[in-house]
């Protein structure tokens, strides 16, 4: 199906510099908000040359984490209202988070109120375990999550 | 003369195309030595090769011509009488119609052409029929490439060689040449056409000559090249740049002032083009053209390039985000910035060739436009410099550059510029001179609220070319002092009042900027020359006292003291370079005086670091160099001395004030040339509070004063020749106790000594003997190995006791003198070999030489200092080769394996039952000798290194690895499983981490399964922590290595599972790191072999992913997705 891209001129916005993060040597470094964020925030979206956050999906504002409760809660807003997509970049996220933190964390995934026509069903579905596992195991798709997740051919501005 | 017979083979060989081309050239060869040696005359060789020459063959023609062309370029040494070479250039010439054998045509007249005079050279009426001949014959543009630039080769040299002669032929010349350049694309020919047209312009300068006809034909050719566009890569064997071809093609059309008309048109036209490269050619070009056209010829355009030059400057000057990183732009190289310094270059240029004192000057055209001055009017209404707009800010240091290039061009162009500019400038900073300004447009508001800071630059920059202007012209005529409308007239009326109003700015600095350009101004007019300084004495005094305050006040405004300090310096530096006496005289008084008082003890203005930041800045200056030396040797030695009375606060001083001292001051005197002396004194001076002070009254010890008295001592004894360290050696002996040194110098002292070991307390020896003998230590450890010393005997005996007795100065001492030990006994006044000297000290240091044994019943401290003292001398030795350091290596193994012959004693059991709960039962003695090797690998600060002159040889680390190596392998294998590996391991663990990497790396299959074993072993100890990271840095430098891989490969399942538990490893977060690391270096191992292990590393890692730290976590995702992606 050749519809044609779902939004085909994205704003491209400029990236936040990287915080070097001071090294403290006597005690430990909890998981906070950045954190998550710089893991997430070179995913490149699935239509675009462009990273999640240069596309403004994703900021560091969008993502809570409590460390003590084990949970993690990324809220992400598509770049239009129709978007196909955002199940796409919500796997991705899933994916990159169990891949980059410790298994105890409970993720939540959910897509910004309003920002999404179909969005409750958006969000059921991406915090559905079963049906997170069936996706992951279509190769189609997989391959799809893996291109979004290890793509080095961003484009910067 | 040869036969022909013998040669005419060699003339076959090279007619005959089939031969292979080295055979030809040495054909070539062995004839040009035959005629070079006179056993073959040309004539002759002509003669026999008349039918190769003749012959209607275009093929074997050719080459019968091009074999006695190179035979010639062969002989450019080979005198030759007149008739021969003029045969032969008419042989050639005539062949230069054979367009079949044109080649070798070409070289011969090539070869001709380059003969000189000593040897006989072409006619010039000779090379003048070549000439006509080459010009009707050739069409060179027809020609292979290296026809084409042989032809080049020939014309250049005619027009070189023959200027006369072929100057004659005119028309047909200048003609004939625009023919042969024409659509040129082979880059080498095109630097010789280039350079051809370079010298027509200057053997035909006349505008009705030659080129004066055809230079719009010439200009045609050479301006399609321009701006040049060369995309050969690199690597094409070439060697020419763009920048070679864009340096010769400006070379052409600046030769000759016919080119004008066409060029500075083409150049104005390609200046505005978008391209930079462009830009920056045609502002080059220009800056080259205009002093070659001469003024009479560029005048004309001076609108032009004025009006575009005014573009490229206030379009392209480059933005400052702060004016304190002025004058060291990081991106110096960038080609906006290359364009807008070329720019300025130009314009400089312009300004210096088209200036006449009358109304059509260039500078007129600058300073009459009228944009100018609605720019400055706008930059001088800025109050705050980052406040204002970007644009702005570029307008204020464009304007800036201009102003300061117009006015640092001649004295005629900064008087013009300082009426039209400066008396303006000081009236908006409300500096009202005597002189007011007529041409200052009155209704201007002067600021009243706040400091202008345009007009502050603008006139700091005034001031910076003013001063430039004085040091580029040698010397001013008179007038330009006494006459009262020049420069330096209203600079030096103003100069009080412009003093003060900068130093009002510092007291209350509205921005960094200001504080720059006023700190910047004092300096500037402080630093001009002695005969044009504008500022009176007195107001010099004022400006040194200025920032003298600010020195001594101001300490928490960062940034104004550091520039003041800065200031200070410079001052300082241009007095020594201008050899100004009258202001050292004042700078001594008002500076130098007042920083030196800092260091009184009573002194409290600013903190102590700063003082010392301030000294050692100014200690820069080597003019006072000495002053500044001296004032710290008073401190030195009245801190010292209330050290030794107790005073514990001058402790505190003492430390960073010898710390400053040794690592900023002393290293400045090395340049100035009198260390020794200062040395000696200092050294002696330390020596004599010793020797003064009886005994010490602070009962502790003062470690950090004494190590860095030690370390000071040091520097200034390894600074010193051979005759000066012995003159403080010879101090330092006389300041030892001397009971000390008459009962070492008893032939019985070693049965003496005996008694006096058994005793292990340390506290007999006195705090002040510790000092003495530490000192004195520092001192021998310095020397230089052709110092001499004096009764060797009695030193060695002593630090043989002070060593048992734990000083560890005195074993570095020793290991110095191990070290430096003269090779040649006998011409030294040693008495003993060092062979000998080391049985001695063995034999003291373990009791008896015959076994050891007695030595691992002393008790554990004891065992320590002999064993670090062994250390050390070992080291000493290793680093000079010698073989008696087997000895001693052997002694610390024994050491090592120690309880496993000798039954432990009860006394150790005891010891060890009490301290070490855990699997670390090994003895005190062998955990000493696994140190040791710690110690003879490591490099020291503290001595045997280059700086205190130590005997290195190369690769000794590498020699006394490899050799260990074996040994301590199979001491490993051998011990049985118990508490003694640990130990081993432990040496083991010293000798691979401080061995260079790429030696360990050699031996990887040796090592790669005990190192796992190391690692696991040593793991399970804290206190190997340090160790553990090392080893895992052998470990990845051997993954790094492809041997290495295949090594790992072999050892691929203890070497991961290992890796696995040190993930981990909770006592050192690099150590969790590098591990995995090295597991993400693992990753690229065959497939076959690593996979089995990867759901372990995946299970391994996913704990790694909940670690404390957060380096570790990132790591640990990495090294995830790399075992991810293998499959």
């Amino acid at each position: 199906m050749t519809l044609g891209m779902i939004n085909a001129h994205p704003v491209v916005h400029a990236k936040k510099e990287r915080v070097a993060r001071s090294e403290d040597l006597h005690s430990d470094d909890a998981l906070d908000a950045l954190d998550v964020f710089d893991s997430v925030r070179d995913i490149k979206d699935p239509e675009h040359p462009y990273s999640l956050e240069q596309l403004s999906v994703l900021s560091e504002e969008s993502i809570a984490v409590d460390e003590k409760l084990g949970r993690i809660k990324i809220t992400f807003t598509p770049t239009v209202k129709h978007c196909s997509m955002a199940t796409v970049i919500g796997l991705c996220l899933r994916v990159k988070l169990i891949q980059s933190f410790p298994p105890h964390f409970k993720v939540d995934i959910n897509v910004s109120p309003g920002s999404l026509a179909d969005e409750e069903a958006v969000n059921k579905l991406l915090n559905d375990k079963e049906r997170v596992c069936a996706a992951l195991e279509n190769p189609s798709l997989r391959q799809l999550v893996d291109e979004c997740l290890y793509s080095n051919e961003l484009y910067s501005l | 003369m040869e036969k022909p017979n013998s040669w005419i083979a060699h003339v076959e060989a090279f007619v005959d195309s089939a031969r292979a081309t080295n055979q030809q050239a040495a054909s070539v060869d062995a004839i040009a030595v035959l005629v070079h040696k006179d056993l073959l005359t040309l004539e002759g060789l002509v003669i026999e090769m008349e039918q190769y020459l003749t012959t209607s063959d275009h093929v074997i023609r050719a080459r019968g011509i091009l074999l006695l062309a190179e035979v010639l370029s062969h002989l450019l040494e080979k005198p030759l009488d007149s008739r021969t070479v003029s045969s032969l250039v008419e042989f050639f010439t005539s062949k230069l119609e054979d367009w079949q054998a044109l080649h070798g045509a070409l070289i011969g007249c090539l070869a001709l052409l380059k003969r000189t005079k000593k040897f006989g050279m072409v006619e010039s009426n000779d090379a003048k029929s070549l000439a006509e001949s080459f010009l009707r014959n050739v069409q060179v543009q027809s020609l292979a490439v290296r026809d084409r630039k042989l032809c080049f080769e020939v014309i250049q040299r005619l027009l070189d060689v023959y200027p006369q002669a072929v100057v004659e032929l005119g028309d047909d010349l200048v003609y004939g040449i625009c023919e042969a350049i024409d659509e040129e694309k082979d880059p080498r020919c095109l630097m010789l056409t280039f350079s051809l047209v370079g010298t027509l312009g200057r053997l035909f300068p006349d505008p009705s000559g030659p080129l004066g006809n055809f230079s719009s034909d010439v200009f045609d050719i050479l301006s399609r090249y321009f701006p040049i566009y060369f995309t050969h890569p690199k690597g094409d064997g070439l060697d020419i740049t763009r920048d070679d071809l864009s340096k010769a093609l400006m070379d052409a059309f600046s030769s000759s002032p016919l080119f004008e008309p066409f060029v500075i048109p083409l150049l104005l036209e390609k200046l505005s083009s978008s391209l930079p490269s462009a830009k920056l050619d045609s502002l080059k070009y220009l800056n080259s053209c205009v002093p070659h056209y001469g003024a009479d010829k560029v005048v004309k355009h001076s609108q032009v390039i004025w009006s575009n030059l005014k573009d490229v400057i206030f379009n392209l000057s480059p933005h400052r985000s702060s004016l304190s990183t002025y004058g060291s732009d990081g991106d110096m190289d960038s080609e906006v910035n290359q364009i807008a310094n070329e720019a300025l270059n130009c314009l400089q240029t312009a300004i210096s060739h088209l200036n006449f004192p009358d109304q059509d000057s260039f500078l007129c055209l600058i300073i009459d436009d009228e944009d100018i001055g609605t720019r400055f009017w706008s930059v001088t209404s800025m109050k705050n410099y980052s406040g204002a707009s970007t644009e702005i800010q570029c307008q204020l240091s464009a304007l800036g550059s201009i102003l300061s290039i117009a006015s640092k061009v001649s004295v005629y162009c900064c008087t013009n510029v300082f009426q039209k500019f400066f008396s303006c400038l000081m009236d908006i900073l409300g500096v009202s001179g005597k002189h007011a300004s007529k041409l200052c447009v009155t209704d201007h508001n002067t600021c009243s609220d706040g400091l202008n800071f345009g007009a502050l630059y603008l006139s700091m920059e005034l001031l910076t070319s003013c001063r430039e202007l004085t040091l580029s012209s040698k010397e001013f005529a008179p007038e330009v002092i006494s006459e009262p409308r020049s420069w330096f007239y209203v600079l030096k009326n103003i100069s009080r009042e412009l003093c003060d109003a900068l130093g009002s700015i510092l007291e209350t600095p509205e921005s960094a900027e200001h504080v720059y350009c006023a700190v910047k101004g004092l300096q500037v007019l402080a630093t001009f020359p002695e005969i044009y300084s504008p500022v009176s004495e007195a107001t010099y005094e004022d400006i040194l006292v200025m920032l003298m305050s600010i020195i001594t006040r101001r300490n928490k405004e960062t940034y104004l003291w550091e520039l003041s300090l800065k200031a200070l310096v410079q001052i300082g530096l241009w007095i020594e370079n201008a050899h100004d006496s009258a202001k050292a005289i004042s700078y001594n008084k008002l500076v130098i005086q007042r920083i030196v008082s800092m260091l009184q003890p009573n002194d409290s203005t600013i903190s102590l670091s700063l003082k010392l930041v301030a000294i050692s800045e100014i200690s820069s200056i080597d003019l006072y160099l000495l002053t500044i030396v001296q004032a710290f040797e008073e401190a030195i030695v009245s801190n010292l001395r209330a050290c030794f009375e107790g005073n514990l606060k001058s402790s505190g001083v003492l430390v960073p004030l010898l710390q400053c001292y040794s690592n900023q001051v002393l290293p400045r005197c090395h340049t100035c040339g009198n260390f020794n002396d200062i040395a000696v004194q200092v050294a002696v001076s330390i020596w004599n509070q010793i020797e003064y002070v009886a005994v010490f009254r602070s009962a502790i010890l003062m470690k950090d004063v004494l190590d860095q008295v030690m370390m000071t001592m040091k520097h200034l004894v390894a600074g010193c020749t051979e005759e000066n360290q012995f003159l403080i050696l010879q101090k330092a002996c006389s300041s030892l106790p001397k009971t000390f040194l008459i009962a070492e110098s008893l032939p019985c002292a070693l049965s003496q000594l005996e008694g006096f070991q058994c005793i292990q307390d340390t506290t007999l020896m006195s705090c002040r003997d510790e000092w003495v003998f530490s000192l004195f230590g520092s001192v021998v450890i310095a020397l230089r190995p052709q110092t001499p010393l004096v009764n060797v005997k009695i030193l060695l005996n002593l630090f043989v006791v002070l060593l048992l007795k734990g000083n560890m100065p005195a074993a570095q001492a020793l290991a110095s003198m191990v070290n430096k030990w003269p090779a040649d006994v006998n011409k030294s006044e040693v008495s003993y070999s060092l062979d000998q000297a080391i049985e001695e000290i063995l034999k003291s240091c373990l009791w008896t030489s015959e076994s050891s044994s007695n030595f691992i019943d002393r008790d554990s401290c004891f065992q320590k200092y002999v064993v670090l003292g062994l250390a050390w001398i070992g080291k000493g030795l290793l680093m000079r080769g010698h073989e008696k350091l087997k000895e001693i290596a052997m002694l610390l193994l024994k050491c090592l394996v120690a309880g496993k012959n000798v039954d432990i004693t009860p006394f150790q059991q005891h010891e060890n039952g009490s301290k070490d709960v855990g699997q670390d039962a090994s003895s005190p003695l062998a955990t000493f000798a696994a140190d040791a090797f710690h110690v003879l690998l490591s490099d020291s600060e503290d001595c045997l290194n280059k700086k205190f002159h130590a005997t290195i040889r190369p690769l000794y680390k590498q020699r006394f690895f490899s050799s260990m190596l074996p040994i301590l392998l199979s001491s490993i294998k051998e011990s049985d499983p118990s508490s003694k590996k640990v130990v081993l391991y432990r040496a083991f663990g010293h000798v691979i981490s401080d061995t260079p990497l790429a030696a360990v790396v050699g031996e990887a299959k040796k090592i790669v399964p005990t190192l796992a074993d190391a690692l696991a072993m040593l793991s399970l100890d804290i206190l190997n922590k340090d160790m553990i990271y090392s080893l895992l840095l052998v470990v990845s430098g051997i993954l790094m290595d492809d041997n290495g891989k295949a090594i790992v490969l072999e050892n691929v399942h203890t070497i991961i599972s290992l890796l696995i538990k040190l993930i981990s490893y909770p006592h050192l977060m690099i150590v969790r790191e590098t591990a995995i690391q090295c597991l993400v270096a693992i990753s690229v191992l065959p497939y076959a072999r690593i996979y089995p292990y990867r759901p372990q590393v995946f299970r391994a890692v996913s704990t790694a992913l909940d670690d404390r730290k957060r380096v570790v976590r990132q790591e640990a995702v990495r090294c995830r997705q790399a075992w991810a992606s293998i499959a």
